[in-house]
């Protein structure tokens, strides 16, 4: 495998964005950027499949527009990494901040701890090629997938006595679907946001995508194998359908 | 009903000594006005919204439609539109939903301005005989050049230039998205652009693969719905536009309703078929000026900083401060849609009282601009109520580097503002995505009809510069000596920055 390796210290993102463009155009399956502090648009509407391995903290819009390559951080993330995300990767081994996977088109985002705000919001689908899903091992704060498009948002709270306790969980969803380990207060969802039983036909649904964050961060998806969970879907697909009248 | 019904908005009649009885009305009328009842055409007057299709369709010009047919007792302040938007509330319970430009009766400024002509002290020039200069780069410009001396002697330029987009001509076309409007309007003013050596707008829609062939002359938008948006759009068009805010609803987002959403749509903006397509108030990646900066910069850092980002906002109260922040961005050019703007769809409320005029906008944002030292730096794009080649001359003479169009292209595309943009039945077959409507559009014909505006504004445009001894583009701008206001009270004068006819 034909890894490069960038040391970041000090650089402006701009040229270290050039820096991977220029890495990949040459043929490198991964790249190593160590000293990472803050740089944003890493990855930003980069190409192939490329794994870049990210050793620091990286800026905000992580990923974005991206389409195809995969990020490991080893460390927290700024806000909104996969924003407008197409395909491709994410994976980070810490915390996020707000509108993380902001409306997200396709792909994976895996975070192992929290996230901020309006994460998975406007998230959106189209068929199945483009199907977005978030992944939150810990737990995230208002706005969860408000605005929810399609796709997909798992939270699965660990290490938390409630996976979530923060309110507005998708409001003005309209399509896509929220999954919550164990019981959501009814409280805490947003307007046009609905309740649903998770079957073991979800779980079967799901279970590849919980397996494949537990390879990730070297959990043992049996924990989370059982129906303990809450889905949230949209009260219908119209939600302003009924707010006009014609002059 | 306690309510009863109101008058019907039209009345509409058929002289039946003139009709031959042809049916093209019935055909044509795709709101259900009329139908054949043994022998008869019978008529429905209160479905007609006086789009006029049957009027342009009539081979014996038999039919006439006339407007408020029934008086309501006139009165000063419960007007006619009140009363009839008060039953339709009562009845419903719901926001009153409307087409089109801002339809209240309020000066316009622009027919309160008048421009100037040469007369003896200095020469007029003739078009005709003398190259007139109407290029326009719409782009950030550097604050100085840098020049720098080769080992052979030659001097060259030092100064990175950054990318700019190249007009032919002043007059461009807004951002109206496919899904608003059909994939023919679009074709017609892409094929329109193209040819005049211009650009139009993508608006929130993605751009439909018919449309590559343009690219070239696409401004792709990124709005706060990111319908579309991925890197091989931002990769396709000539420049990127971040839509902040539409003149004709600020402060609100978009909602095309489901029914609009068929296969193509859905395709070209990548979501389910059928699903109503939200764009939210706010970007929820912006929520200040600093990550508006970060919005910018992420679209350039994408495409390698090759193209220009504009960023598009509605005029409101602080339109100069706010434009100047933008300019301080990374941004390229600012976009400022005026109330008088128009929409597919929006609240009525929003259409007729948010916002302030154009015209205000230009000249408060020019001058803030030069008051910080910055004008020369970024593009000023004026859009919102642009009827004509004065309206165009004028706001170039308070400051704007161009012009957006766009109910005037549509206008040339057969519309005629009848306002019913919402219900998908544009008989013209311009704001409908159902395939017999508009398979009415021809693209090739609607690409002469637009190009042969643009070529006719363009025509005035070198005329009016001529005439004030002007023979370019340049020395027009911002050139408000060449305005007098007319009927204007001096507080506008003041903004304008203009003299009262005859001082």
């Amino acid at each position: 495998m034909k890894t490069v390796r960038i040391d970041a210290k000090c650089m402006h993102y701009t040229p270290l964005n050039q820096k991977i463009r220029a890495a990949v155009a040459e043929g490198a399956e991964e790249i190593i950027l160590d000293n990472v502090l803050g740089q944003r648009f890493i990855g930003d509407g980069l190409r192939g499949n490329v794994r870049i391995i990210i050793n620091g903290v990286p800026g905000g819009d992580l990923g974005m527009f991206m389409s195809g390559p995969t990020c490991i951080v080893n460390g927290n993330a700024e806000h909104a990494p996969g924003n407008t995300m197409d395909r491709g990767m994410l994976v980070i081994h810490g915390s996020a901040g707000d509108a993380v996977a902001h409306s997200m088109r396709g792909g994976k985002v895996f975070i192992k701890n929290n996230i901020g705000y309006r994460g998975g919001i406007h998230m959106k689908q189209y068929e199945v090629e483009a199907r977005p899903v978030l992944v939150v091992g810990g737990t995230a704060h208002s706005f969860l997938g408000e605005y929810m498009a399609g796709g997909l948002v798992l939270v699965l709270g660990i290490g938390k006595e409630k996976a979530m306790t923060d309110r507005g969980i998708g409001s003005g969803i309209h399509g896509g679907e929220i999954i919550i380990r164990g019981d959501v207060d009814d409280y805490l969802l947003g307007v046009g946001a609905k309740k649903f039983k998770f079957t073991e036909a979800d779980l079967e649904r799901i279970a590849p995508i919980i397996k494949s964050f537990c390879e990730q961060f070297g959990y043992d998806p049996a924990e989370f194998l059982d129906t303990n969970y809450t889905r949230i879907g949209p009260a219908s697909s119209r939600p302003f359908a009924s707010k006009y009248v014609w002059e | 009903m306690t309510l009863g019904s109101v008058p019907p908005k039209f009345k509409v009649s058929i002289d039946r000594d003139q009709c031959m009885d042809c049916g093209r009305c019935i055909e044509n009328c795709s709101y259900g006005v009329y139908r054949r009842e043994g022998d008869k055409i019978l008529i429905e007057s209160r479905k007609c919204t006086a789009c006029l299709r049957c009027v342009s369709m009539c081979p014996r010009d038999a039919i006439s439609i006339t407007e408020k047919p029934i008086d309501y007792r006139s009165h000063p302040l419960w007007t006619r539109e009140t009363r009839e938007d008060i039953i339709n509330q009562a009845r419903s319970g719901k926001i009153i939903l409307s087409g089109m430009g801002n339809a209240r009766d309020l000066p316009i400024i622009y027919d309160r301005l008048l421009l100037d002509a040469c007369q003896v002290t200095n020469p007029s020039i003739d078009p005709l005989r003398e190259p007139m200069e109407l290029r326009t780069y719409i782009g950030k410009k550097p604050k100085q050049l840098k020049f720098r001396k080769t080992e052979s002697g030659d001097i060259e330029l030092d100064t990175k230039l950054a990318p700019n987009l190249k007009l032919d001509t002043p007059i461009m076309i807004g951002h109206m998205s496919f899904g608003a409007i059909s994939l023919n309007s679009q074709l017609s003013m892409a094929k329109a652009v193209k040819e005049a050596g211009t650009f139009m707008g993508t608006g929130e829609g993605g751009l439909h693969k018919e449309l590559y062939p343009y690219q070239d002359n696409m401004i792709v938008q990124v709005a706060s719905g990111r319908f579309g948006v991925n890197i091989d759009y931002l990769e396709r068009g000539a420049a990127i536009e971040i839509k902040i805010g539409q003149g004709a609803k600020p402060g609100i987002g978009g909602h095309l309703p489901g029914e609009k959403v068929n296969e193509e749509v859905s395709k070209t903006r990548m979501i389910p078929l059928g699903s109503d397509a939200i764009s939210p108030a706010p970007h929820h990646d912006i929520y200040s000026i600093e990550d508006l900066v970060q919005l910018i910069r992420s679209l350039k850092e994408a495409t390698e900083w090759k193209k220009p980002v504009f960023v598009k906002i509605a005029a409101v109260h602080n339109v100069a401060p706010i434009a100047a922040g933008i300019a301080r961005s990374s941004a390229d050019a600012v976009v400022i849609d005026g109330f008088r703007g128009g929409t597919g769809a929006a609240p009525k409320v929003f259409r007729d009282h948010v916002g302030i005029p154009i015209e205000a906008a230009i000249a408060s944002v020019d001058q803030k601009l030069r008051d910080q030292g910055v004008r020369n730096e970024i593009s000023i794009i004026a859009s919102g109520g642009i009827r004509s080649s004065a309206d165009l001359a004028k706001s170039i003479a308070l400051g704007a580097d161009a012009v957006y169009i766009g109910t005037a292209a549509l206008i040339a595309l057969g519309c005629r503002v009848c306002g019913n943009c919402y219900r998908n039945l544009c008989p013209w077959g311009i704001a409908t995505q159902r395939p017999d409507l508009v398979s009415r559009l021809d693209p090739e014909a609607g690409a002469a009809q637009v190009s042969n505006l643009i070529h006719g504004w363009t025509l005035e445009l070198s005329e009016l510069m001529g005439a004030a001894g002007i023979n370019s583009i340049e020395s027009l701008r911002g050139n408000r000596d060449r305005l007098r206001g007319y009927m204007l009270d001096e507080g506008m004068l003041k903004i304008l920055d203009v003299l009262p006819a005859g001082a």
